[in-house]
């Protein structure tokens, strides 16, 4: 009887966690972005799940980077750029006046196309985001970050011995891992991915593609990608982008078996649309 | 059987033809211009490297008690003591005119020499002893072969008797030429065995000293302004145009500008090292500004997406990744500006700087020449000894841009990091 | 269905030939259908020798099919409806594949049937079971090349005939087998052959279906009416 109590207060609990968890943790309302003159998103609404991978794919110039940009306000950097809508990450519209970029990039981690580690050693590189936002107050706690980041990106065991060496003498693979392990280093809540496999070997694609598997537990992943069987390998959910519009958004075994739209099926069937 | 690869199967000669021309005329452009630079600085070495020896005379002078009183050593007349033993030398010299002449073959220093070896050797004092004194420039000139002897005795400033003389020391081993440690420890004077470079190059680099702490530190920041926080917008074009405009300035206009602003309206000292490392900066800004923009351009965007990406703010990518991976860059730029500011002349005859100056600067508020002013200085000096101190100055301007320029390289080779 | 060109023109060509290759077995087992039809109506029984002979071209084209459909999963990595035709194609050629075999066990059959005596009215009713299952074959195989689901689901249900023929037939069977010890040889035979047609109707069901899947994406979603009830069907002695 007890037994029986104890367990079912237990699959409550797990029950109440995973309704929490499949909350939308980002919503996307009616996300526009303007470079100048030019509209480059029209009207994009779009909820990702929480512990969920989304892909973000579409042709080159489909505005896919721009909204994955808009996530984080890196496009904020463009001096032409001007966005509309709202993007509510856990109940605050990132664009609000309140919204201090700097605290929010905390949050919403990314890893972009090509490699870019910081020309320090391994350990500056990870050390970099704890140190700037003080995190950590210790010696030992930012030894500890910095190990158990470089583990969770994978990469621990092979750069140990090497951690003062500079973050650029790694391979490609490496590097990118690397930049994964900064990224994850400040705890954040979403990791933007931004073709992160892109300039890297299959081996290594397949070593990234692996952890982002793993880190899903814990984050919120969305990434763009060019490789429509990378998004079905490692995405739940798929959007597809086409000029500037969210076509179709859906689970993503749906969308490459099955897509509704179109523009979709000739996207990824390689059609002339 | 035919060849299909051949150059005549596919009409190749022709264009292999204007291969090798535009190869050959390249290679010859290049031989022209190291040919002629070797000329030049061949040419400058040559006759500067005649400044690196000076002659000296021996002669037996008395520092006996009539002359030197032991107790004031520093009271003799040492100007007698070595008229008299040039006179000793050649007792059948008589007339006043010829005497002249006669003490003439020695530099008017060479009393004060005799004074320092007294003074650096106490022991000497009322014996009679051999010293080697600095000849004077005509002598030296003449030792080194500079005088043309088959030429009228009218035609030349050295006199036959002159020449015997000389003739006469060295037949009996009392002319010998040594290293002229002088050139580089003394200071400019009107003499030329005496004349130094030391005061043009304490001007020159005390100079540098203030151009590069004024022009380094605001040349960096208003390219790190411009480059990383500035919007692009007309006002910044219009301070873009403008700087490329400055950096095209002749320099004189600057040497104008540092006249009726630092030395009219502030009232600073006249030809200080201060005053001219100033005008420099200004002419060097524009060259550093530009140089450090395009250094803080070639750092790639990636390194700021990802300073940025991960939370930092603008002034953190900069200080913390930007500024850092583009500093050998800027280095290097400032070094070049440096060098181009070491070379200048114009700017500093504008602000006095052209002075005759015999003492090493002691300080930046001090009156001071930079090494181009001496050189120029010299050039224009009507005595035939400054000639090769002329080109001996310009050896070493050149030296000292050589090292600015090794420094450059060695700077940017140790902090450049790739990324 | 999207008929828009690939961008790559050599996809478009593998694709074709598969499908070229599908028709051509299809065309192969829809003959081989037939023939043994003939065989075992009008005891023709020099048909056997080329069913025969097509079953090898038949089982030729499937390993041909098989492997072009891999170097197609592996060059090309297939998505949506080119994925779809790719499975689709490996899967029907299966199914013909054992209609094939089925049509040559009939003709098999055939020549011991005929020096039988026949039976009531069984000839007749086989006929018309296999009737029925050529209209569906040429159906289904028409459906295939129209990318037309609705006429697919036409024939699937097509296959709900062949089973209540089949369970007349069964029970009648049954019954001479009852009557009479000695017609058990050729009612089992028939019996058999009987069971060859309606499995050759499950196997048109399913390309049906692949070619429904085919067309949308997904299978059809209403469950079709399972007639046959021959394995469970009794016959009491004591009647």
């Amino acid at each position: 009887m007890l037994n029986n109590s104890v367990e079912s207060e237990q699959k409550m609990s797990e029950f109440v966690k995973t309704l929490d968890e499949n909350g939308p943790i980002i919503q996307a309302k009616g996300v526009e972005v303007y470079y100048g003159e030019k509209q480059a998103l029209f009207g994009i609404d779009i909820d990702f799940q929480k512990h969920q991978v989304t892909s973000l794919i579409g042709p080159s110039g489909c505005g896919k980077s721009t909204f994955l940009r808009c996530i984080n306000r890196m496009n904020d950097l463009v001096d032409i750029a001007k966005v509309k809508g709202q993007v509510i990450i856990e109940n605050q519209d990132i664009y609000s006046k309140d919204v201090d970029v700097v605290a929010l990039r905390a949050h919403v981690g990314m890893v972009f196309q090509k490699p870019n580690p910081f020309p320090k050693s391994i350990y500056d590189n990870v050390a970099y985001g704890p140190r700037i936002h003080k995190t950590v107050s210790s010696k030992d706690e930012m030894d500890y970050v910095v190990e158990h980041s470089l583990k969770r990106a994978g990469l621990w065991e092979e750069v140990k011995d090497r951690l003062h060496e500079q973050g650029t003498g790694l391979s490609g693979g490496q590097q990118q891992r690397l930049c994964i392990a900064r990224a994850i280093a400040i705890e954040p809540k979403v990791i933007l991915m931004d073709e992160p496999c892109s300039a890297l070997d299959p081996i290594a694609t397949a070593v990234v593609e692996e952890l982002i598997d793993e880190l899903r537990e814990r984050f919120t992943i969305i990434i763009v990608t060019h490789s429509m069987q990378q998004a079905a390998r490692v995405s739940q959910k798929t959007a597809f982008f086409h000029l500037g519009n969210l076509v179709e958004h859906g689970d993503t075994d749906q969308i490459f078996t099955n897509p509704q739209d179109d523009r979709t099926e000739n996207y990824i069937t390689g059609r002339i649309g | 059987m035919t060849n299909p690869f051949s150059t005549e199967a596919a009409g190749l000669q022709g264009r292999h033809t204007s291969e090798r021309i535009f190869k050959l005329s390249g290679l010859a452009a290049i031989i022209f211009a190291i040919g002629f630079l070797a000329i030049m600085v061949g040419s400058i070495a040559w006759t500067g490297s005649g400044a690196l020896r000076e002659s000296v005379i021996k002669l037996t002078v008395d520092l006996g008690p009539e002359n030197v009183d032991p107790s004031d050593v520093d009271g003799a007349s040492y100007r007698t003591i070595v008229r008299d033993a040039l006179k000793a030398s050649f007792p059948d010299v008589k007339s006043r005119k010829d005497r002249r002449k006669l003490y003439g073959l020695l530099s008017p220093d060479a009393a004060l020499e005799l004074k320092q070896y007294v003074s650096n050797n106490p022991d000497a004092v009322g014996q009679i002893v051999d010293v080697w004194l600095l000849a004077s420039d005509d002598a030296d000139i003449y030792l080194k072969g500079g005088v043309d002897t088959s030429l009228e005795e009218s035609q030349r400033k050295f006199s036959d008797a002159e020449v015997a003389w000389v003739d006469l020391l060295t037949a009996n081993g009392q002319t010998k030429r040594q290293f002229n440690k002088r050139f580089f420890t003394n200071g400019d004077s009107r003499e030329p065995e005496l004349a130094g470079i030391l005061s043009s190059l304490v001007g020159s680099a005390l100079t540098l000293v203030i151009c590069f702490v004024i022009s380094f530190p605001m040349g960096v920041g208003a390219a790190i302004y411009l480059e990383e926080f500035a919007k692009k917008n007309r006002l910044s074009e219009f301070f873009e145009v403008n700087i490329n405009n400055l950096a095209a300035v002749p320099s004189i206009v600057f040497g104008l500008l540092g006249l009726a602003i630092f030395l009219n309206f502030f009232g600073f000292p006249r030809s200080s090292p201060l005053v001219g490392g100033m005008v420099l900066a200004l002419m060097t800004l524009p060259t550093i500004i530009i140089a450090s923009r395009a250094s803080l351009r070639a750092v790639p965007p990636s390194i700021r997406e990802a300073a940025l990406g991960i939370g930092a703010s603008r002034i953190q990518t900069t200080f913390h990744h930007v500024a850092p991976l583009a500093l050998p860059g800027m280095l290097t730029g400032a070094i070049v500006g440096m060098a181009r500011a070491l070379g200048e002349t114009a700017p500093l005859l504008m602000i006095g700087m052209v002075a005759f100056i015999a003492d090493v600067p002691k300080g930046f508020l001090d009156s001071a020449t930079a090494l181009p002013v001496q050189i120029f200085l010299w050039a224009d000096a009507p005595q035939r000894g400054f000639l090769e101190k002329t080109s001996a100055a310009i050896i070493v301007l050149l030296l000292f841009l050589v090292l600015m320029n090794l420094l450059a390289v060695v700077l940017r080779r140790k902090f450049e990091r790739r990324f | 269905m999207n008929k828009d060109a690939h961008i790559v023109t050599s996809f478009d060509n593998d694709l074709k030939t598969v499908e070229t290759l599908v028709l051509e077995m299809a065309g192969l087992v829809e003959a081989q259908v037939n023939d043994c039809v003939t065989c075992l109506l009008k005891q023709d029984l020099e048909l056997v020798e080329s069913i025969r002979a097509s079953d090898k071209r038949v089982d030729q084209l499937e390993t041909e099919i098989g492997d072009m459909a891999i170097r197609i999963l592996v060059q090309r990595q297939p998505m949506a409806q080119d994925l779809r035709a790719v499975v689709v194609a490996l899967k029907m050629v299966s199914n013909l594949e054992r209609i094939g075999d089925y049509a040559k066990n009939v003709a098999k059959r055939a020549s011991v049937v005929t020096e039988l005596t026949p039976l009531g009215s069984s000839n007749e009713t086989i006929s018309r079971m296999s009737e029925i299952v050529q209209d569906m074959i040429r159906g289904v195989v028409d459906s295939y090349v129209a990318r037309d689901k609705d006429m697919a689901d036409h024939w699937r249900h097509k296959d709900e005939d062949v089973d209540l023929i089949h369970n007349t037939l069964f029970r009648e069977l049954l019954t001479y087998m009852m009557e009479n010890p000695r017609n058990i040889t050729s009612c089992m035979h028939l019996l058999f052959i009987a069971k060859n047609f309606e499995r050759m109707g499950d196997h048109t069901t399913n390309i049906a279906e692949q070619v429904h899947y085919m067309v949308s994406g997904a299978l059809p979603d209403d469950d079709r009416a399972k007639s046959d009830l021959t394995s469970s069907i009794t016959v009491d002695l004591d009647e």
